[in-house]
């Protein structure tokens, strides 16, 4: 038995996601988001996070998935990682679960068109089911957005 | 007994004096006679003594105490200041503040100090002799002549006019008074003591002459004590009864003065112009072996007395320290109070219940009362940062041999303490790339025919919402053929561009990242790092810096900041269904222009205003409006704003109106945006962006 880690579960999609509790600092319903010019297509702009100004990305544009209208169940989960607060816009958020550190592989290759390195691996929750969880440091590599950004100019 | 308790306050206090010594030390190496520095220099450093015996610091001590030793043979006029002792004074300077720094460091404040204790010792014993005995010679010829003139200061001789009202009041008959009045130095308001006191005094005479001046003692710019000429229609006993009278005073020492000792007054500047060059005199004469003995008792006597005032000085300001987080945390909390009080605004103006209008306008008022007051709680003079730069033009004047005056004015005005914290680096920058690559070394400027001292001008002052620091010198004045070749070399610019650039943007070019003009790298300046990082650290603080310079007559280094970094005046204006603000420090004024009032100017569309033809910019191009655009009106509004001389029109959808906004980052992960600065919370909740007028001026 390894460590026991407690796990937001959310969804991109028909897929399952997962980022440990401890780097979550609130779900929050879709609020009005003004836009910041000049920045990656996946950016969606910054919220009034109860006074202080957050960034919000959407989570299918950062992997490159199609983006899609909002619904009724998309949240916007707040991360802190390393000084950074960023909301990520997601289809739904329903979940806290525990896991198991060791039912958790390395990721293959390529696993729902999304590269590795975002990944920090994929547990099998039983049943079929997998979750995704998420390397947030990669995901909110600023250096890949950069080039990013030059690209598309 | 708990020392802790008291350790921040002594530290705040060391640093306090530690400061204070070096400034005196500073202005008593421009004037070596003055011996009232020489005063207030052995005060501070009594009381520092005194301070950090008491807290158990013991080389601290030791070393203030050595310095203290010197100084009172300086002060009793028994040694003469020289470079080499100001060179030791100023090292033992800088071991003690080492020692303080490793104190507030959570250190013990152990150095090894024995090499400056050395020389201290060197200069109080063997090498200095001479000077001890022809100061043992002139001792009683000292005392002689400060018997002849009991109580009167240097600085307290009187002018023409005065000592002429003065006689003539003597030949009519009236009573004319030197007063030396002490307040007790446990007194918290001694302004108001002494205010009592020259109440008195104008109520049975006049007062000619006041030392400190009127205005000093109303500022409480004065120690302890004070003394006034007054002429008087009292008796003298009566006079001191009266002054007595008045509560916390410590003593009040009133003497007569007749024609002969008025006269004796005025022959005391010549006096001690004789008692000089017969102290030369003695110096140059062969030394008697005579015991040394008979100097030292003078000084012990005096200490204590001299020691006491200095210990209450600190005291007696009205001020107190308050931690910095609390004021933070106070501002941030008004920041959340001001996004309510804007949603109150709003909401009051919706349900329009003229008691509900009523009340949200008085706290409108009351906090816009408390928000000045908060953000002049933040203000901090400038010269906190100033302070230590003599002493730095100092020392690098000596290192590199130049000579230079560094001429600080406007050192109160006022900065925001978030401001005030980042400047520090930048000026420093600034005022060593001035000493290292813009004054010339002495055989330079005396061929170019200018005076062999270089001057620095160090300014500050008010301008608008923004405060201007300027670093000015009479020295070479940018090469501007050097420049050029120096930025095409490193790859700054294209051979192609250099030649197209204008004076002032090749000036510029020495902001680049990676220049550097000096031939050889100096540990002064000149790694080429300097002033490109200068240039993004006022950046970063919504400022900017700007340099003028003329070939052989020196330059001008201009750094523009803002007030404050935490609320400000705003304009919000409305693009399509978009909100942002311009902040109102950039804005000239607001107006509408009609479709064929815009003209094209070699593909760029311009307009006419105030007789000058400015660009005139989209907003919605440059922040790629989705839902407006400004070709479909005929009748556009416009915002004319300004960077420096430059101006530029900027074309808007509408005006919503002017509000103080508080400034929030867009965080970390969204940094560096093109035209944005950063983000508000409107009353509505929604976040507006904050347009940076100085990126749409090109």
């Amino acid at each position: 038995m390894g460590e026991e880690l407690k796990v937001i579960v959310f969804a991109l999609g028909t897929e399952e996601y997962g980022i440990e509790v401890d780097k979550v600092r609130t779900i929050e319903r879709l609020s009005p988001i003004t836009r910041v010019p000049k920045t990656a297509a996946f950016i969606k702009g910054v919220i009034n996070l109860r006074g202080v100004v957050v960034p919000v990305i959407d989570l299918r544009g950062r992997f490159n998935l199609t983006e899609t209208v909002p619904t009724e169940n998309s949240r916007i989960i707040v991360v802190a990682v390393a000084d950074m607060e960023v909301g990520f816009i997601v289809d739904s958020a329903n979940d806290v679960i525990d896991i198991d550190a060791d039912a958790i592989d390395m990721p293959p290759e390529i696993v729902g068109g999304i590269k590795a390195k975002y990944l920090r691996g994929i547990a099998r929750l039983g049943e079929g089911r997998l979750l995704i969880m998420l390397n947030l440091s990669e995901v909110l590599n600023k250096n890949e957005i950069i080039q990013l950004e030059q690209l598309e100019v | 007994m708990d020392m802790n308790a008291y350790l921040s306050m002594f530290i705040d206090e060391s640093n306090d004096h530690l400061q204070s010594l070096n400034e005196n030390l500073l202005r008593l190496e421009s004037e070596p006679e003055e011996l009232s520095i020489v005063q207030s220099i052995f005060r501070s450093a009594h009381t520092l003594k005194g301070m950090s015996a008491t807290m158990g610091f013991e080389d601290l001590a030791a070393l203030t105490h050595e310095m203290e030793n010197v100084l009172d043979l300086v002060r009793n006029e028994k040694l003469k200041m020289d470079s080499f002792i100001f060179d030791t004074l100023f090292k033992g300077l800088d071991a003690l503040e080492a020692m303080v720094q490793d104190i507030v460091g959570g250190g013990t404040g152990k150095a090894d100090v024995t090499a400056i204790v050395a020389s201290l010792q060197v200069i109080l014993k063997s090498d200095y002799s001479p000077a001890k005995a022809a100061g043992q010679a002139q001792a009683p010829a000292a005392a002689a002549a400060t018997s002849a003139v009991p109580l009167v200061a240097e600085e307290m001789l009187l002018d023409e006019y005065q000592s002429s009202v003065l006689l003539q009041s003597i030949e009519s008959g009236h009573h004319v008074f030197h007063v030396q009045i002490a307040i007790r130095d446990s007194c918290l308001l001694k302004a108001v003591r002494a205010y009592m006191v020259f109440e008195v005094l104008e109520r049975s005479g006049e007062v000619i002459k006041s030392n400190p001046s009127v205005q000093d003692i109303e500022q409480e710019k004065f120690d302890f004590s004070f003394a006034v000429f007054i002429v008087s229609n009292i008796s003298k006993e009566e006079l001191e009864a009266q002054i007595l009278n008045i509560s916390e005073i410590e003593s009040a020492v009133v003497m007569a003065l007749d024609k002969e000792s008025l006269a004796e007054l005025n022959a005391a500047p010549a006096a001690a112009a004789a008692e000089t060059a017969a102290m030369e005199e003695a110096l140059t004469a062969v030394q008697s072996p005579k015991e040394e003995q008979p100097v030292r008792p003078a000084a012990p006597a005096k200490a204590p007395a001299s020691g006491a005032p200095a210990g209450g000085a600190a005291v007696a300001s009205r001020t107190i320290r308050v931690d910095i987080e609390r004021l933070d945390t106070l501002m941030n909390l008004f920041s959340e109070m001001l996004i309510d009080r804007v949603r109150l605004e709003q909401l009051a103006s919706e349900i329009k219940r003229s008691d509900l209008t009523e009340t949200v306008e008085h706290l409108s008022r009351v906090s816009s009362d408390l928000q000045s007051i908060v953000l002049k709680l933040r203000m901090v003079p400038v010269d906190s940062v100033f302070n230590r730069f003599p002493r730095m033009i100092r020392d690098l004047a000596k290192s590199l041999d130049k000579k230079i005056d560094l001429v600080i004015t406007g050192a109160d005005t006022e900065l925001d303490r978030t401001v005030i914290d980042e400047i520090g680096d930048p000026l420093v920058h600034l005022l060593r790339n001035s000493v290292d690559h813009g004054l010339e070394t002495i055989d330079e400027r005396i061929a170019a025919g200018k005076p062999e001292t270089g001057t620095i001008y160090l300014r500050a002052f008010h301008s608008g919402n923004h405060v201007f620091i300027e670093v000015e010198e009479d020295g070479r004045g940018i090469n501007q053929e050097k420049v050029l070749q120096i930025a095409v070399k490193n790859g700054v610019v294209s051979e192609e561009a250099a030649s197209r650039l204008s004076p002032d943007e090749i000036n510029m070019l020495i902001f680049a990242p990676g220049f550097s003009t000096a031939d050889k790298i100096s540990d002064i300046s000149g790694r080429g790092v300097g002033l490109d990082v200068v240039k993004s650290k006022i950046t970063s603080l919504g400022g900017n810096v700007t340099v003028d310079s003329a070939a052989g007559r020196g330059s001008k280094f201009s750094v523009q900041l803002p007030l404050t970094l935490s609320i400000i005046s705003a304009m919000l204006i409305k693009l399509g269904s978009e909100k942002y603000a311009i902040p109102l420090s950039s804005i000239v004024e607001t107006g509408i222009i009609r479709k064929e009032q815009i003209v094209n100017v070699h593909g760029n569309r311009m307009i006419e205003f105030r007789n000058s033809i400015i660009p005139l910019v989209s907003l919605s191009k440059v922040l790629e409006s989705p839902d407006y655009d400004e070709n479909e009106e005929q009748e556009t509004e416009i915002v004319v704003i300004r960077k420096g001389d430059k101006w530029a029109a900027v074309m808007v959808d509408e005006f919503i109106g002017q509000s103080e906004i508080v400034l929030k980052t867009l965080g970390k992960y969204l940094t560096n945006i093109e035209a944005i600065s950063g983000a508000t919370i409107l009353g509505d909740g929604y976040v507006a962006l904050i347009i940076d007028p100085n990126a749409l001026i090109k």
